[in-house]
């Protein structure tokens, strides 16, 4: 009975990124969970299913039978207005691929914790960025995390983001298979109530189906109709930006806890600028903070958003910096082109007429265990592409 | 077309209480469809959503009838109507039944052959297993019609398709046999040939709680190269003949449908269903033999089922 | 970027090396410091070798690459000295401690080294999970006996974590029983203090 006392009064808590992203979701209050198990992402599901069992919240959790249908029961249930979950990683989220497109043209306000894991062929479970950057196109908010704390705070400031008005767009929060997903680290709670009565309102899908007014959604549709449709849901994106601001902002109003679409770190002053997103961007405050005590003036600039990406963030911080190198980390790689977020921030300088020494590091591919040190000897890198330990 | 007959007498009463002979005036499938002349899928979804009534969300998977709709900003469905992806038609209606939790709202689910024996068999599988709420209809052309006839795995042995040009080799996939095997507490196989019978059908499964399934064979006039005004009475001749059962099994137990029963007792032959269908024009006389024999066993079988 | 404590358990699937990890940091965190831990997880597997780490700071850790060299190491397992580099990383200062009855082994020699027989105190208290003697909650009670975390903290950490009561009494039972080793270093340590305390007295004289 004493522990059970301890446990309501508790305001933080020692739990994984995993349990971290389910009690997230319960305090968000979805009516309907729909997910499969897949390594990583699995113990997110689990502590769901516990939590719903256990009655902490009234919800319907549908243990589905593959990916595609998971995401197929959140897009049913969002398209009755309801609001939906689900969680995934790597191959899982591939098999969703055609939902995931479904889901953003629908503009169902779903939301999705993705368990960034590398893709077979050769089985591997850990940490890669590949499938969800795979999928930048698919028209889903995307958000990179780097802590337990981060992956909580992000899923409670998706479902606003997610569910306002003039957005109307799924969003998934992406948190580093194992690295994140099932590491340990202290965990600030959010006063539920308040989050509930201040910070996100009631769901409201303009477009739920309905007996009183039927009709019909996803019907066929003209090339010109199509065409606008797609314009409109550009325009959802673009409000994305500042919804997404202004959630960060009564975020920190609320709950103290600072979030920005570019996380920047001594990057003022900075003469070298490291660039990553995840864990990897974490672990490199550690590197800036060597460097700048043996004298090299680093920065760091971690991105929180990749879509819609925050073009003005990130040109701003650059611009304000004296730095003329700018190394760039993808844990990701596409094949016959490049590093992805690297070519994405590329092409944002090129639109704002910089002009820097771009290093792109390909690390931490696969799992690859990169540290702190690593990425001070990164610095030392030429222009061009380069794989790390090759 | 819209009959309404009013009749109190019970021998218009199914054994359920139902009555058999009204049909309700309301419209659910608007006038204005785009589909091809004489389809007949769009005849059994006009039943099926009558008898269904005005309290019913709509699911329809990628196929013909999505096509019969019309195109945005129109659509022939006076229903809520939610359009799903080829593959997850029952894995939507999971959803929709999750957040439409009113016992008194149905949800109907609807997609071709292709999308339920083939693509979507495996949301089919997970949400019976799941016991979802819902009515899974399979309105069964034998082929992709939507993209021009090709195969699936509905289509019956010896017709042509743009696929199997010469003939398909193979026997059409039982697609009854594989949705009674999960123990499911209402399935049916429906034909609009017989509107009373399929309207029955569907108001005795929407009054079971779970999944439920109604296979209903709907002939193609373009796809089976029959002329347009044909396709009630194909669908007739292939009751008659015995190439397609009408039953009902209630929790593994098989009702055969007066239609049914009374074809069993004196079926017509095969030939005179497939042969005034284009589709299998180049069958073998071979090939119809063997055809005729499958049909004689599925006979045999039934009539040891239900004592006939 | 303050000092960071670093912890390495070796064990294999099904002894509670990932958990004891977990409530290493977790009595960390009770301390009211700040903490992580992860395993280094491959499929689930029982009786594979398995690695996990706790990292302990005053400070928020921002490090999720592996632990490279840590200040202790722990050892669920005594055959994984045959079949692991338990050694990997570690220097003169890095403490280890091992799940046997007092030996050491011949690759551990040249290191701090302390024991307890975790095995037996579980089977004392007939503590098992699917047939296994439980070896974690006792391997951290004669951590905490070496200073990382409190020893009410872990107790607080390991009732969160398990219902069996049984766990607590094995920690405080491992706290109580864990001895240094006598192995190469250590002679070499005495024997040092031994010559520094003759130097000393010879320079009294002098």
């Amino acid at each position: 009975m004493m522990a059970e006392c301890v446990e309501e009064e508790e305001t933080s808590v020692y739990v994984t990124g995993c349990e971290a992203a389910a009690r997230a979701v319960i305090i968000a209050k979805p009516s309907v969970v729909a997910a499969y198990p897949i390594t990583p992402q699995t113990e997110i599901v689990e502590k769901l299913s516990l939590f719903i069992g256990e009655g902490r919240h009234d919800c319907q959790f549908i243990a589905v039978e593959s990916e595609h249908s998971a995401l197929s029961a959140c897009i049913g249930a969002a398209s009755c207005g309801a609001r939906t979950f689900t969680a995934t990683s790597s191959h899982g989220l591939l098999y969703m691929a055609e939902m995931l497109y479904w889901a953003a043209i629908a503009r169902l306000p779903i939301v999705m914790a993705n368990a960034n894991r590398a893709l077979a062929s050769g089985w591997n479970i850990w940490a890669d960025h590949i499938d969800s950057l795979s999928q930048r196109d698919a028209g889903w908010i995307q958000f990179y995390t780097s802590t337990v704390q981060e992956v909580y705070d992000t899923i409670l400031i998706a479902f606003r983001v997610a569910e306002n008005e003039g957005v109307m767009l799924p969003v998934m929060v992406n948190l580093d298979g194992f690295l994140l997903t099932h590491i340990n680290q202290p965990l600030r709670l959010v006063d539920e109530t308040l989050y509930q009565e201040e910070f996100l309102d009631e769901i409201n899908v303009p477009h739920a189906l309905n007996l009183d007014s039927p009709h019909t959604l996803g019907t066929l549709i003209s090339p010109s109709d199509n065409y606008r449709v797609q314009h409109d849901r550009k325009l959802g994106m673009e409000r994305a930006k500042d919804v997404i601001k202004e959630a960060e902002r009564d975020f920190l109003r609320l709950f103290g806890r600072e979030y920005h679409p570019v996380m920047e770190y001594r990057s003022d002053d900075a003469e070298v600028l490291l660039l990553g997103m995840g864990t990897l961007a974490k672990e490199a405050e550690d590197a800036v903070d060597m460097m700048r005590f043996r004298g090299i003036k680093a920065g760091l600039l971690r991105l929180r958003q990749i879509r819609p990406f925050p073009d003005d963030e990130i040109i701003d911080a650059i611009s304000r910096s004296p730095a003329e190198k700018l190394v760039i980390i993808d844990r990701d790689y596409s094949p016959g082109s490049g590093g992805i977020l690297s070519q994405e921030v590329k092409t944002r300088l090129y639109d704002a007429g910089i002009v820097k020494e771009i290093v792109n590091v390909i690390a931490g591919v696969g799992g690859q265990d990169v540290s702190a040190e690593d990425m001070m000897e990164m610095v030392e890198l030429e222009r061009g592409e380069h794989w790390w330990g090759i | 077309m819209v009959l309404v007959f009013v009749m109190s007498a019970d021998k218009f009463k199914d054994r359920h209480g139902f009555w058999t002979n009204t049909i309700a005036r309301e419209e659910y499938i608007l006038k204005g469809n785009s589909s091809c002349p004489g389809c007949t899928a769009m005849i059994a979804l006009r039943h099926i959503f009558k008898a269904a009534g005005p309290d019913t969300f709509v699911l329809v998977g990628a196929c013909c009838a999505v096509v019969c709709e019309g195109v945005y900003p129109n659509t022939c469905m006076a229903l809520p109507t939610l359009d799903t992806a080829f593959a997850c038609t029952a894995a939507m209606a999971s959803g929709v039944r999750a957040a439409v939790t009113d016992r008194g709202i149905n949800v109907i689910a609807i997609a071709g052959d292709g999308g339920t024996v083939d693509i979507g068999i495996q949301a089919l599988s997970g949400a019976i297993e799941r016991n979802t709420d819902f009515l899974y209809v399979c309105y069964d052309n034998e082929a992709y019609g939507n993209t021009g006839m090709q195969r699936s795995g509905s289509t019956p042995f010896g017709a042509s398709t743009t696929t199997t040009p010469f003939g398909k080799k193979e026997d059409k996939k039982d697609i009854a046999a594989i949705v009674g095997a999960h123990n499911i507490p209402y399935m049916a196989t429906a034909c609009p040939s017989y509107p009373m019978d399929l309207e029955r059908k569907v108001k005795r499964a929407l009054s079971i709680e779970g999944p439920k399934f109604l296979h209903v064979l709907t002939p193609c006039p373009p796809g089976w190269r029959i002329s347009a005004d044909k396709g009630v009475e194909v669908g007739r001749l292939a009751v008659r003949s015995c190439s397609f059962f009408l039953y009902e099994m209630e929790n593994r137990e098989l009702f055969m449908s007066k239609p049914s029963i009374d074809a069993m007792k004196n079926p017509i032959p095969l030939r005179d269903y497939l042969s005034v269908q284009g589709r299998f024009s180049r069958m073998s006389e071979e090939d119809m033999k063997l055809a005729q024999e499958k049909v004689n066993a599925n006979i045999a079988y039934y009539r040891e089922v239900c004592g006939i | 970027m303050g000092d960071i404590i670093e912890i390495r358990f070796h064990s294999r699937g099904g002894q509670g090396g990932a958990t004891a990890a977990k409530i290493l940091g977790m009595a960390a965190f009770f301390d009211g410091k700040y903490s992580t831990s992860l395993s280094v997880y491959g499929a689930e597997r029982r009786g594979a070798a398995l690695i996990s780490g706790t990292r302990i700071s005053d400070t928020e850790i921002r490090r999720y690459s592996s632990i490279k060299s840590p200040d202790y190491v722990v050892i669920l397992d005594p055959v994984l000295v045959e079949i692991s580099d338990v050694t990997e990383g570690t220097n003169e200062d890095t403490i280890f401690l091992m799940n046997n009855g007092g030996e050491c082994p011949l690759v551990l020699e040249d290191y701090i080294l302390y024991s307890v027989d975790a095995t037996s105190i579980s089977l004392d208290l007939g503590l098992k999970v699917a047939g296994m003697p439980v070896l974690n909650t006792p391997m951290l009670g004669a951590l905490a006996r070496l200073g990382i975390v409190k020893q009410s903290s872990l107790k607080r950490a390991i009732r969160k974590i398990y219902a069996d009561t049984r766990n607590i009494r094995a920690s405080e039972m491992a706290y109580e029983r864990v001895v240094k080793v006598q192995n190469r270093r250590s002679i070499l340590e005495e024997s040092e203090e031994l010559e520094e305390e003759a130097y000393e007295r010879l320079e009294e004289a002098v």
